[in-house]
């Protein structure tokens, strides 16, 4: 009786770029043969944008959210009104990637206030009597690899008491001197955050070093724009009072899907920052925070 | 039936002799004759048999072609994959056993045997590193969710909650487990352990991962720190299964139509098996805690295998960099030996990262001498040199991935980075213990040195000669400065104060001691050893360390003579004052002495202090101690007591049995031991006087009959009693001693009524019957040479046996005494010819007493009337149902009695034959096979000359009709 309806893609990883041809098979599995209303298949992606609450008020972010972007779209109706044969039922499709006019397909991206998603749904229609069927699957795009050179520019830092700003009181404040590099802050997304950072001295121990990863989402619209930073991840790289001169490695992998390269649009920017942070042992909280410009090469 | 008239058939026993004996053919030298060697025959054969045969049988004949069963197992012999692994001792998880056989195999194609693995180490590890105290697991799932902002999540919700649940093993829930001991600490993990399987048999990888994830997490936890190690080997068996569950899943996944084989490259490697693989990689690479994150990638660290080919080569480094961000040293350290470990396992090749590894530690050493390590230290009240030794067996690991098979330039650099460091002894009793040996012997010297420049309150340095002796005594130094490292080693040894510490280190030089030096040193050794177990009684606590001594000096001193000179061996021996780790002692001597000791000895003082040796084994004897352990006691004993000879001073021996007697009284085979010691006296007597006593050597051997002959009532087995009896006897009557002979063999006949009638046998109850029967037979025999006692009547002795055998009160059904009625009539047979067959040198039996008299000879057909009417009354009463197999069987053996020794020209003899024949077949119950062999010897009998009547009586036989 149960039929089960399920998309599989070609590619294991499910990964596509603008411009390739999207192939798969839509596997139909039935004990008997099933009579149906026509199978069809919908690629879309599109770009969810959401208002946070802190920007605009509580009621506005509920009812204001703004209208989704459509960046492609696509429907075929694979099989015709009829009977699929009972057993299983393997249709391939293609979906050639492409965009109408100077729409750019975004890359893949799973964030707070913005969402960029690209999805394939399976639709069997069926008669009054019995449920239709709906099976969807995501697949990631990867934005081509961008033109030109990556200049890794790598930042040398120190945080010492006297760098710090937002300090209420500085003279609490307990001594110490950390010196650190981050390798590139113009990153490929694909390969890890790198670089050292050496306590060279700290009047109070240290209880944890770490770096958060963060995303600053943006969403303009006509009443204005909201800007919000939010943590995606939190990678601790040393714990307890750590050897003081010996360099501890700053190494982060930036994850899949809640990252993708820094994307600036008319309707909203997706940029991401790490921050260093040292935690002392009287829980003092210093924070060093570098802007990141990720790309995909 | 009419009393039958008895007449032994006259015998010339050399005749018989003669005629029965083989004819002597010389065998040629091409003949065919089952004794010639083999292999001249064998050759010959197989030449023919390869020129007529086949090629096929050729082949075969000639194999030296693989054995089919060998070829087939070819290594991997499953019975010692198994043995393998079933040395893993105590908690290895069982279903892991084939695994671990094979993971070892693998790793000895690269690393070898020779290289010590974790699996010895971690039972030692969690031996000796336990707690009393209480402890905790804290499965951390209070989840922050304050970090995790998630409104408006869409379809990537799912995908999130998982990343976030890596860190909560039951959402929102907090499992902490307090007050645990360390038994339940144990169990706990153990439960994990089984929770992981289960979880990953279900499909549960999030689960699976988290539960990996939650216990690495327990590593960073410090509190109870003498615990730690052994936390540390719990935790990274988890590790383990979750490391080899990951990668024999991956692998499964790659081997869709044949399985992948072990040496696959990244090109066999399919894209899902690749993404499935990258997946778990990018969720580790997001576990928020660093210590979680680095063990478990640590873990997983052969599914790198999967994705690149240098995935293991750039993983190495970035990890071993990474420790550098643990702060506490304990934690870091043992980090390191996990890495190391894993590192030699899955890449043995790549020694860099594992000397990097060992650099960073020496980088980051004054760590351990820190603040925060001393607070914690004051916060647990632990001392120093307790908190340095939780260190030993991760730096003891890591040295030992380093040092193994590097070369001699590289062990020397570290040795030099080693004492760079102040304050050393830490790593230098590593290096010691991790070196290989010859490369510390050589450098014995230098170690010394810096031994003594050690900081004195920092590591102990009894744990540093410890290791040093333990190098030593596996690898010569040289041999100039043997004494002197002695010397130097001993001068701090002697100073350790505490007994068990001084203990612990000096068994371990006992063996340097014994292996270079004499028995001087070694005494003095032995002497200062006494001099600090002594007061107060500390070697009540050292007992496995003194045995040790004792075994080691065992191994290297044989000859006992030797041993017993030490003047402190004795000494040394009264320390083991509990009588049961005494006893154990004193028995492995007593085995040393047995196997080496080749000839027999006399030596006063080896004989002086074994005696004391065995009397102590004899001791501990009491009411409550286990047959077989009396039996092992004895049988050191009697080993002793055979190696001790006097040579040809018989009187001394003689007297060192009766001293035995007296020491050993408890033990019977001692006893019946010493009985045979002295009887064998009694014939080396014999023997050196050639047969001919002088007055002195007769008294001598009388000594000898009386010392067995007071000994053996206070046996208590019956058999042993009677056996010896007989044999003492037959001693005695070789010796011409006739009285005591005579009491010897009385006295045999005189218990015979106590035997019971059922006796245990290896713990069963059995019918004595059986021995009985053999022992009489023995005794009749034995009864020929013996000749009468003049004041006695005739046939003294055979008569009081058959009168004993007469009251015996046999089983009932039983035809026991009617067969050794039967069975005497031989020996009345042969007690009436006129030459004996066998007669005892020097002593004269009763053929010659009598002579052949005819009133003896009459005495002797009266007695076996007497006996045959009495077998032809048994037979009577068996005439009914049950008894009649018996009956036949009785029959025939009368019948075949006197066939053999009756004089069957006498008419009635002839006839009762005929009848006891027809008897014997009347029911059909006899052998048919026997009757025709016995009917065929009575026919060939009567084919000689002067046996008519013998062929008449065989036409009077006839057989049992086969109906």
């Amino acid at each position: 009786m149960s039929t089960s309806l399920d998309i599989r893609l070609k590619r294991a990883n499910k990964v596509y770029h603008e411009g390739e041809v999207l192939a798969g098979v839509v596997v139909i599995i039935c004990k008997e043969a099933v009579q149906h209303q026509g199978i069809s298949l919908t690629m879309e992606g599109i770009v969810n944008l959401q208002l946070s609450s802190k920007s605009v008020g509580v009621f506005e972010a509920f009812y204001n959210s703004v209208k989704p972007i459509q960046l492609i779209t696509s429907n075929i109706e694979v099989v015709k009104p009829g009977k699929v044969p009972g057993g299983k039922t393997e249709i391939p499709f293609e979906f050639p990637l492409h965009v109408k006019g100077n729409k750019v397909l975004y890359e893949t991206y799973h964030g707070v206030f913005v969402n960029i998603q690209y999805t394939l749904r399976c639709d069997m229609k069926r008669s009054l009597l019995a449920k239709d069927l709906s099976k969807t699957c995501e697949f990631m795009v990867h934005c081509q690899p961008q033109k030109g050179k990556v200049l890794p520019g790598p930042v040398d830092f120190t945080i010492t008491p006297e760098t710090l700003q937002n300090v209420r009181e500085r003279s609490s404040l307990p001594k110490f001197l950390i010196r650190g590099r981050l390798n590139a802050t113009n990153c490929v997304i694909t390969q890890p955050l790198t670089g050292e950072l050496v306590v060279e001295s700290s009047e109070v121990p240290i209880k944890s070093i770490e770096l958060q990863l963060v995303r600053v989402e943006t969403c303009g619209c006509a009443e204005g724009y909201a800007r919000d930073a939010t943590e995606i991840q939190n990678i601790q790289i040393a714990e307890g009072d750590v050897c003081h001169g010996l360099p501890i490695p700053i190494y982060m992998v930036f994850p899949r899907l809640f990252t993708c390269p820094t994307l600036e649009t008319t309707n909203f920017k997706v940029e991401f920052e790490v921050n260093v942070v040292i935690v002392l042992h009287d829980d003092h909280l210093i924070t060093e925070n570098f802007p990141l410009k990720l790309c995909r090469v | 039936m009419a009393a039958v008239q008895w007449h032994s058939r006259a015998r010339n026993y050399d005749a018989e002799l003669q005629s029965c004996r083989l004819e002597a053919v010389p065998v040629e030298f091409g003949d065919y004759h089952p004794l010639k060697p083999i292999t001249v025959t064998e050759s010959k054969s197989r030449k023919g048999g390869r020129k007529g045969s086949t090629s096929s049988s050729s082949s075969s004949s000639s194999s030296v072609a693989p054995d089919p069963l060998s070829s087939m197992l070819d290594g991997t012999d499953p019975l010692s994959l198994f043995a393998a692994a079933s040395e893993t001792p105590g908690l290895s998880h069982g279903g892991a056993a084939g695994e671990l056989g094979r993971k070892r195999k693998e790793r000895e194609e690269e690393v070898g045997t020779d290289f010590e693995p974790w699996s010895a180490k971690r039972g030692e590890i969690l031996a000796r590193f336990t707690t009393t105290e209480k402890l905790s697991i804290n499965l951390f799932m209070g989840s922050d969710k304050g970090k995790a902002p998630s409104p408006g999540s869409t379809v990537s919700e799912k995908v999130r909650t998982r990343l976030e649940e890596l860190d909560d093993l039951e959402e929102g829930s907090q499992r902490e487990l307090l007050n645990l001991s360390q038994q339940d600490y144990v169990n706990r993990i153990e439960e994990l352990n089984q929770s992981l399987k289960e979880a990953w048999a279900s499909d549960q990888k999030v689960k699976a991962l988290k539960i990996v994830i939650q216990c690495s997490k327990l590593l960073s936890d410090t509190s109870v720190i003498q615990f730690y190690p052994s936390k540390f080997v719990l935790i990274t068996d988890i590790l383990d299964t979750f490391g080899r569950l990951v990668y024999e899943r991956i692998w499964s996944m790659c081997a869709d139509s044949r399985p992948l084989p072990e040496s696959f490259s990244v090109e066999d490697v399919n894209d899902t098996a690749k993404e499935t693989c990258l997946n778990w990689f990018f969720k580790i690479a997001s576990i928020r805690e660093l210590i979680p994150r680095l063990y478990v990638e640590a873990a997983i660290l052969k599914c790198n295998r999967f994705l690149s080919r240098d995935g293991i080569q750039e993983t190495l480094p970035r990890l071993t960099a990474m420790i550098r961000g643990i702060g506490d040293p304990l934690v870091a350290v043992y980090a390191r030996a996990y890495l190391c470990r894993v590192g030699m396992e899955v890449a043995p090749h790549l020694k860099d990262s594992l000397n990097k590894n060992f650099f960073d530690l020496l980088g980051s050493f004054r760590q351990i001498h820190g603040d925060s390590v001393q607070n914690q230290l004051v916060l647990q009240r632990v001392e120093i040199p307790v908190y340095l030794t939780l260190y030993s067996p991760a730096i003891h690991w890591i040295l030992q991935c380093v040092s193994y098979r590097a070369p001699e330039a590289l062990l020397t650099e570290m040795m030099e980075r080693c004492k760079q460091l102040g304050n050393n002894a830490l790593l230098l009793n590593s290096v010691m213990w991790a070196f290989r040996a010859e490369f510390v012997a050589a450098r014995a010297t230098d170690f010394i040195g810096m031994i003594k420049d050690c900081d004195e309150a920092g590591f102990p340095k009894h744990l540093l000669f410890g290791s040093l002796g333990r190098s030593l005594a596996c690898a010569d130094p040289p041999e100039s400065e043997r004494l002197p490292i002695l010397n130097e080693a001993w001068k701090v040894i002697t100073k350790v104060r505490s007994p068990q510490d001084y203990i612990n280190c000096a068994e371990i030089w006992v063996e340097f001691t014994c292996r270079h030096f004499t028995k001087r040193e070694v005494n003095t050794v032995l002497a200062d050893i006494i001099k600090h177990m002594t007061p107060d009684r500390a070697f009540e606590d050292a007992y496995p360390q003194l045995q040790s001594v004792i075994k080691k000096i065992l191994t290297y001193f044989h000859d006992f003579s030797v041993l017993f000179s030490m003047e402190r061996f004795l000494p040394f021996l009264d320390m083991f004052q509990k009588d049961s780790v005494r006893v154990e002692v004193c028995r492995s001597i007593m085995e040393v002495f047995i196997k080496y000791q080749q000839e027999p000895t006399r030596d006063p003082v080896i004989l002086n202090a074994l005696l004391h040796v065995c009397k102590t084994m004899h001791d501990s004897v009491n009411a409550l101690t286990l047959e077989d352990e009396k039996r092992s006691l004895a049988l050191l004993i009697n080993g002793f007591i055979r190696m001790v000879s006097f040579g040809r001073d018989f009187e001394q021996q003689l007297s060192f049995c009766v001293e035995a007697r007296a020491t050993f009284c408890n033990l019977e085979p001692v006893m019946v031991q010493l009985i045979h010691t002295v009887n064998q006296l009694a014939m080396e007597t014999w023997r050196v006087m050639r047969g001919s006593h002088s007055r002195k050597t007769a008294a001598f051997v009388r000594a000898c009959a009386a010392y067995s002959f007071i000994t053996i009532p206070s046996l208590t087995s019956i058999f042993n009693r009677l056996n010896l009896y007989l044999l003492s006897g037959q001693v005695a009557l070789a010796n011409q001693c006739l009285s005591q002979a005579d009491a010897f063999l009385k006295a045999a006949v005189s218990i015979l009524p106590e035997v019971p009638r059922s006796i245990s046998v290896e713990g069963k109850l059995r019918s004595s019957e059986a021995f009985l029967l053999d022992f009489i037979n023995n005794f009749l025999s034995t009864l020929l040479v013996v000749p009468d006692h003049p004041e006695q009547g005739v046939l003294y002795l055979v008569r009081g046996l058959l009168n004993m055998v007469q009251d015996y009160t046999w089983e009932d059904n039983s035809d026991a005494k009617v067969r050794v009625y039967i069975s005497a009539l031989p020996l009345l047979a042969a007690l009436s010819q006129e030459s004996y067959l066998y007669s005892i040198p020097k002593v004269d039996s009763n053929e010659t007493l009598y002579g052949g008299d005819p009133k003896f000879v009459a005495e002797i057909n009266k007695l076996c009337e007497t006996l045959i009417g009495q077998v032809l009354d048994h037979l009577k009463t068996l005439g009914r149902d049950e008894g009649l197999r018996r009956q036949s069987s009785l029959a025939f053996s009368l019948f075949g009695c006197l066939l053999a020794h009756g004089d069957l020209r006498n008419n009635k003899l002839n006839q009762l034959a005929v009848n006891l024949w027809n008897l014997s077949h009347k029911h059909g119950f006899c052998d048919t096979r026997t009757s025709v062999r016995t009917l065929e010897y009575v026919k060939h009998q009567g084919q000689q000359a002067n046996m008519n009547h013998i062929s008449e009586m065989a036409q009077r036989l006839s057989l049992q009709s086969r109906a």
